[in-house]
């Protein structure tokens, strides 16, 4: 391949009274020079640099250092089969939570987008309730109803909602409550053009939402979902208060009988971390999957 | 009663049709006829009126006042008691508007689906052709759009000529009695509006009626054999594109065939 440079013509007394630059190309056998870019770096990020280097070390010196973290204890317990069950039991509400939050957030998000006002009342009104109550008050109520009603229908209330019937309550319609915003915003961003064909090809409105809305709005809604998967993860950790042997109850029970409990602190927190890990790729991977369309 | 009269019945016959936006009115007691078989070309200046005819077809727009009927039936309404028109959910009538295929200025294809998704996708879904059967006809009319050999590609890898011939196959995949096309080409570069117009004459040619919203006045001469003008939301003039191209009626219609020729 020849090499092509530019350099400045002397401009003829035309141009130059305009005071336009010429190019022109110019052949040369030597190769072009190569560029360096400068790295605008600047004198206080470099001392901000040096500042999160000192912090970060003192912190890893301490934690080598420190007794008080216990990793002998880490490593004893990290594995141990009761945090082993909590961290299955952690996954199995996290998924049933998702699922249900999932569903109903996107039947709330299409109430919210009906002709009917009722509907779309009904839909506000559930996300304003739901929302606007802290998990954990949930949680606790969930685990209390049946000092509300003693039967649901022929059945003991205790024996219908179990701990873990409770944790799956609160979890899933706070959830749901925030889904259903996720959802909507999705439906939004896509464009008024694809309703237009999906109505003049006869298609009916479930139709077009479950072939063509939805799937163009999986692209717009999978980040904040994920992120939204990832609190709902976090969430679970208050099912602990009402004795759902997730991992954080299981640490909890470890520590208060063995004092350990930074140690077993910190095997909860590494095993949350881990899984946020998982759930983090596994986004991108279905990111890139459903982007495959583009725009 | 219609086999007794002379007249065929016309493909689409507007009377008295009057749409408002709020305030603003955009069809001012329009009447127009559609004969079967006819291509007829509506122009006029931006606003006039000219995309909402089409729309107010097939209804995606609903109308005020004034009936449109399509083969002789109401689209969308049924006759109440007093003779008045009550407008029909969509689900009552999609079916029958499937009938009618409409072809999009910005194409509007699924994105999220390839080329034989997007022609399949209705066939399929709203007149429950057999799956085998309905790739079979998709691959038939995007033969007839020269878009083979294409079916697996997304619309996002294609040129704007190439989506709206798809976007064409896929309202023909429909086997429409009556085709709308608004401002087909008004998106696409210069040298891709041949490719489309190719399409939308041979598809006059075959004997489909066709009405169509353009700005190419060459088009619509040749290809067309009626030209309605548009202006402020009344037809000025109807005919012949030969009667309304050289010697039209009103001094409005002058003076835009001075400005776009």
């Amino acid at each position: 391949m020849q090499n092509i440079t530019f350099r400045e013509r002397t401009p003829p007394a035309a141009e130059a009274s305009t005071g336009t630059k010429v190019l022109e190309p110019v052949s040369s056998a030597e190769p072009a020079p190569s560029v360096r870019l400068a790295k605008n770096y600047g004198f206080e990020s470099a001392v901000g640099a040096v500042v999160v280097i000192i912090l970060t070390g003192a912190l890893l010196v301490s934690a080598l250092t420190n007794p008080a973290f216990g990793w002998s204890v880490f490593a004893e317990y990290f594995f141990s089969e009761p945090i082993l069950r909590g961290v299955v039991w952690t996954l199995i509400l996290t998924a049933i939570s998702m699922f249900v939050a999932v569903a109903l957030g996107t039947l709330l998000a299409i109430m919210r987008m009906s002709a009917n006002p009722i509907l779309r009342a009904y839909s506000i009104m559930f996300c304003w309730f739901f929302r606007g109550i802290p998990v954990l008050v949930q949680l606790i109520f969930w685990y209390n109803f049946a000092l509300l009603f003693s039967y649901i229908g022929p059945f003991q209330t205790n024996d219908v909602v179990t701990p873990f019937i409770a944790a799956i309550l609160g979890l899933g319609l706070s959830m749901a409550a925030y889904m259903a915003e996720v959802v909507r915003g999705g439906i939004l961003s896509v464009g008024a053009g694809q309703v237009e064909a999906i109505r003049s090809l006869g298609m009916t409105r479930a139709q077009g939402l479950r072939r063509v809305i939805l799937p163009q709005a999986m692209r717009v809604l999978l980040p904040p979902m994920g992120n939204e998967l990832i609190a709902l993860l976090k969430w679970t950790s208050l099912a602990s208060v009402i004795a759902v042997s997730e991992v954080m109850h299981e640490s909890s029970l470890i520590y208060s009988r063995n004092f350990q409990v930074i140690p077993l602190l910190l095997v909860a927190a590494m095993w949350y971390l881990l899984v946020t890990t998982v759930f983090s790729v596994g986004q991108r991977y279905l990111e890139r999957h459903f982007g495959k369309g583009g725009h | 009663m219609h086999a007794a009269s002379a007249a065929p019945t016309p493909m689409v016959e507007m009377r008295r049709v009057t749409k408002r936006f709020g305030e603003t009115t955009v069809l001012q007691d329009i009447s127009l006829t559609f004969p079967e078989g006819s291509a007829t070309a509506i122009i006029g200046p931006s606003g006039s009126g000219k995309t909402t005819v089409i729309r107010c077809i097939n209804h995606l727009l609903p109308i005020d006042s004034g009936t449109i009927t399509i083969s002789g039936e109401l689209l969308g309404y049924r006759r109440g008691k007093n003779g008045e028109l009550v407008e029909l959910t969509e689900r009552q009538f999609c079916r029958e508007r499937a009938s009618i295929g409409m072809v999009f200025q910005h194409f509007n294809l699924f994105h999220n689906l390839t080329v034989l998704g997007n022609v399949m996708e209705a066939p399929i879904t709203v007149q429950r052709v057999p799956r085998e059967e309905a790739r079979k006809r998709a691959l038939e009319v995007l033969k007839r759009v020269g878009m083979s050999g294409r079916e697996e590609s997304y619309p996002s890898q294609l040129s704007g000529g190439q989506q709206q011939r798809v976007a064409i196959a896929r309202a023909l995949a429909m086997n429409p009695k009556l085709m709308l096309f608004d401002e087909p080409t008004s998106m696409l570069d210069a040298e891709l509006v041949g490719e489309v117009l190719f399409v939308v004459r041979d598809l006059a040619k075959s004997g489909m009626t066709i009405i169509i919203v353009t700005h190419e006045l060459v088009f619509a001469n040749e290809a067309c054999n009626r030209l309605v003008f548009m202006d402020g939301g009344r037809v000025l003039e109807t005919g012949t594109p030969q009667e309304v191209l050289r010697s039209p009626r009103h001094e409005r219609t002058k003076e835009f065939l001075k400005r776009i020729g």
